[in-house]
């Protein structure tokens, strides 16, 4: 077992020692800290520091074991690069000091006295277990023939989840809850429920203890539990690794991502560009700030930090440097992590110039919109940003970048719990909007009722306005505009018909959403009814109200099969995912005869026109139930009821394929408050059919 | 770090005793390689390991990959419970086969 010999690099020997540490100048490039022969290259860059030091730390000790000045002759440009030999990589943090001026009204906070982290560190150490430092890693994990999947955009059904807390509570029962390691103990779960690609909450390394408040009752400090705040945009959390405290959280989360894929599931990842941990100048020193604040930071003319995200800072993304970097963070996700796409949290401020306004041809959005490395993933804007910019619709796509459709959300809400003058705006989000994306077909739109930021579905349907004291701001915090009706009573009941009410809106919900064309996403554990009694803005609970809860698995079983079943339909019928829109019919109480009228609670769709794929939903909001005459099924082809959310379980929904054929093929009824959903089989291929291609 | 060799039936045990972690990983790696068969069977006892850091296990991966470039089998014996989770965690369990005891593991490679 012999390998050839390499042949030795005449470069591989130190130049000169720095405090005590032999070393030579680095290489500029790669950014960050990287292994090579010998020892260890440490790169950092900032074009307004006037020199930098590299701190040497063992592994976890309060005080640096050396402390490395950068000489000129290590320094190009603005960067600074330096090769320390006899390193254990393992077993030392790091971090630097930068040197410069200290003048805030020309945007400078240079302040030697404070270590910052390496903005480009691979690893961070776990915070628990010692103070938070930049780590190395060695990214060698063997990925064997894994790669980014590739589904087509268009039939993905997206399932976002919090990478803790969907294993935390301890009823998961998995060997190490809340980490990456359990949520693979339940990639079997995602499969069966159906869904192909999961969108984690931030990953990147955050301070989950950086919040202010605590509990009003207990008083105990609360948490930071979404993690929108980063700390470290090219390390993994680290407390999310049961390896953590070994410093193997990069190959724990990348197991995590092979094994979802070994699965067939794609991973998106939510991302933070719009403002970091460092808040504004009252906020801590942690990186950006102290190595070049004035180019990562939008700041107003007297230096002040710009705040358009609402969390004190906002990054200056179009910048050219910051630009780079943060080109840098994603093809380092996805080529060395083989990330699927990327959702961008406030992502309108990704458009904005170092002044905040809004840019006709945004740099940032275009490149990564045309990134060789990037081009098979998914971009995803949350388009709008706490400053008031709303660009639904409207976002610069490139014909690359998709949305969170907030207007589908809103719409589908409103129809549901029964307004009137929707049905018109309904139609229109249930063939992907066109209103809004007609070039761009399906995938343009990511359809979605619920997400993290708000209620859960069973609080869309339980509560009528938000129950956010816990958070401690006296139920100012969270958005009041919720659309949501709570059936009744608000909150918890026993009352039998709120509870089947309840119900039905969530299967009602479930199934307009998994019945319209466009990109599904579906919060965690709405699928069996898990609740936050009414909070609509948990970000700062790490805790049993936010955890999923998975008893609730066995008690809402039916539910989670009327869910599973939809997703298989959606997947066994190409014109629910695909378009074009043209190809959907609109129909009433009479078929062909849609009514848009104001007072209006009931539109039915046909879509499809071929004997091969033909899917008709009808959607009844109002209280009482209609005869809707039906359109004939496609030639050959008789009507077919997959899906009645007025019936009961199991009989809301069939498994795809085995729907019973309809008595009356000229009509059927559609309960008070109800969905409808039929699809054509000729009646012989009936076991057959519903197995896509 | 001690390396103990012994050759069981067919099978090559290899005993690590000690520490493996970045300062005597390259070392190890060295040493294995050079008691390693080009054909054959190899057992490694880590019974003996009394910590494994990040290097340690990727010099164990290491040393599965080389063993798969040739013809050699390979099994590992003696896991610690703490390495055994570290492994499981990160994906590495299942690249080996992993035995209960020396005896085991002689007969999972002699099969």
């Amino acid at each position: 077992m012999t390998a050839p010999q390499a042949i030795e690099r005449i470069d591989a020997y130190p130049t000169r020692r720095i405090a005590g540490f032999p070393v030579r100048a680095g290489r500029p490039l790669p950014f960050g800290a990287t292994p090579v022969p010998g020892g260890v290259n440490f790169s950092v860059y900032s074009n307004n520091a006037t020199g930098m030091t590299l701190v040497l730390y063992r592994a976890g000790e309060p005080e640096p074991m050396a402390e490395l000045p950068f000489p000129d002759a290590f320094v190009i440009g603005g960067v600074y690069a330096m090769t320390v030999y006899d390193l254990d990589a393992e077993g030392i943090e790091y971090g630097y000091r930068a040197q410069g001026p200290f003048d805030p009204e020309r945007g400078h906070r240079f302040d030697p006295t404070v270590v910052v982290a390496d903005p480009y560190a691979r690893l961070m150490s776990d915070a628990r277990t010692g103070p938070r430092r930049s780590r190395v890693a060695l990214d060698d994990f063997d990925w064997e023939d894994d790669r980014p999947l590739r589904l087509p955009h268009e039939d993905l059904v997206i399932y976002e989840l919090h990478a803790r807390g969907f294993t935390r509570d301890p009823s998961s029962g998995v060997a190490a809850p809340g980490t990456y390691a359990g949520l693979v103990e339940k990639i079997p779960y995602l499969r069966e429920l159906g869904v192909n690609c999961v969108e984690l909450l931030p990953v990147f390394e955050f301070d989950e203890n950086d919040n202010p408040r605590s509990h009003p009752v207990t008083g105990e400090p609360l948490a930071n539990y979404w993690g929108y705040n980063t700390v470290g945009y090219f390390a993994p959390k680290a407390s999310y690794a049961s390896t953590g405290r070994y410093g193997m959280q990069a190959d724990e989360f990348k197991n995590l991502v092979k094994q979802l894929h070994r699965a067939g599931i794609e991973v998106i990842l939510d991302v933070v560009f719009n403002h970091t941990a460092e808040g504004n100048e009252y906020g801590p020193t942690i990186s950006f700030k102290g190595l070049d604040n004035a180019t990562y930071y939008m700041l107003t003319p007297d230096g002040h930090y710009y705040n358009f995200s609402g969390t004190g800072n906002t990054l200056n993304c179009n910048n050219p440097v910051v630009r780079g970097f943060v080109l840098d963070c994603l093809r380092y996700w996805a080529s060395e992590f083989h990330i699927d796409g990327f959702r961008f949290d406030l992502a309108a401020i990704l458009g904005r110039g170092p002044d905040g306004a809004l840019l006709a041809n945004p740099p940032l959005l275009e490149t990564l919109a045309y990134d060789p490395v990037l081009r098979d993933c998914k971009l995803i804007a949350e388009a709008w940003d706490a400053a008031g910019l709303y660009q639904v619709g409207s976002f610069p796509n490139y014909c690359r970048w998709s949305e969170w459709n907030g207007r589908y959300r809103d719409t589908v809400r409103r129809f549901v719990k029964g307004d009137t003058g929707v049905t018109g705006d309904l139609a229109t989000r249930m063939v992907g909007s066109p209103d809004m994306y007609a070039q761009r077909g399906t995938s343009a739109t990511v359809n979605f009722v619920l997400c993290h930021d708000g209620f859960t579905l069973n609080d869309l349907v339980s509560y009528n306005g938000k129950h956010n004291e816990v958070n401690g701001e006296d139920n100012r915090d969270g958005d009041n505009n919720n659309q949501s009706w709570n059936c009744g009573v608000e909150g918890p009941t026993d009352d039998p018909e709120v509870l089947a009410l309840r119900a039905r809106q969530m299967r009602n919900v479930f199934m307009i959403l998994l019945a319209s064309q466009g990109v599904p996403m579906i919060l965690a554990g709405d699928e069996v009814g898990r609740t936050q009694q009414g909070n609509n803005n948990a970000y700062c609970h790490d805790g049993p109200l936010t955890w999923f809860d998975w008893r609730l698995v066995e008690r809402n079983a039916d539910l989670l099969r009327f869910v599973r079943r939809a997703i298989a339909f959606r997947q066994a019928h190409p014109v629910l995912r695909r378009g074009p829109a043209s190809e959907v019919s609109w129909h009433g109480v009479r078929a062909w005869t849609a009514d848009w009228s104001e007072h209006c609670r009931l539109i039915a769709g046909m879509f499809g026109t071929g004997a091969d794929d033909c899917v008709y939903v009808a959607a009844n909001s109002h209280w009482e139930g209609h005869l809707l005459e039906l359109p004939e099924p496609p030639q050959g082809t008789a009507w077919h009821l997959f899906a009645d959310t007025a019936a009961p379980p199991p009989f809301d929904a069939r498994e795809p394929g085995e729907e019973p054929v309809l008595p009356d093929q000229s009509h059927v009824e559609v309960g008070p408050r109800a969905v409808v959903v039929l699809v054509a089989h000729s009646q012989a291929e009936q076991r057959d059919n519903g197995k896509e291609e | 770090m001690q390396l103990r060799t012994e050759l069981r039936d067919d099978v090559t045990i290899i005993a690590l005793e000690g520490s493996l972690d970045s300062r005597t990983a390259p070392q190890v790696q060295q040493e294995i390689e050079a008691l390693f068969p080009d054909h054959g069977l190899v057992l490694l006892d880590l019974s003996g390991t009394s910590y494994m850091s990040s290097a340690g296990l990727r010099v164990l991966l290491l040393v599965y990959r080389r063993a798969q470039a040739g013809t050699a089998r390979l099994a590992l014996t003696g896991v610690p419970d703490e390495v055994r989770e570290i492994m499981a965690a990160t994906g590495f369990l299942d690249f080996f086969t992993v035995a209960g005891s020396v005896e085991d593991g002689v007969k999972a490679l002699t099969v």
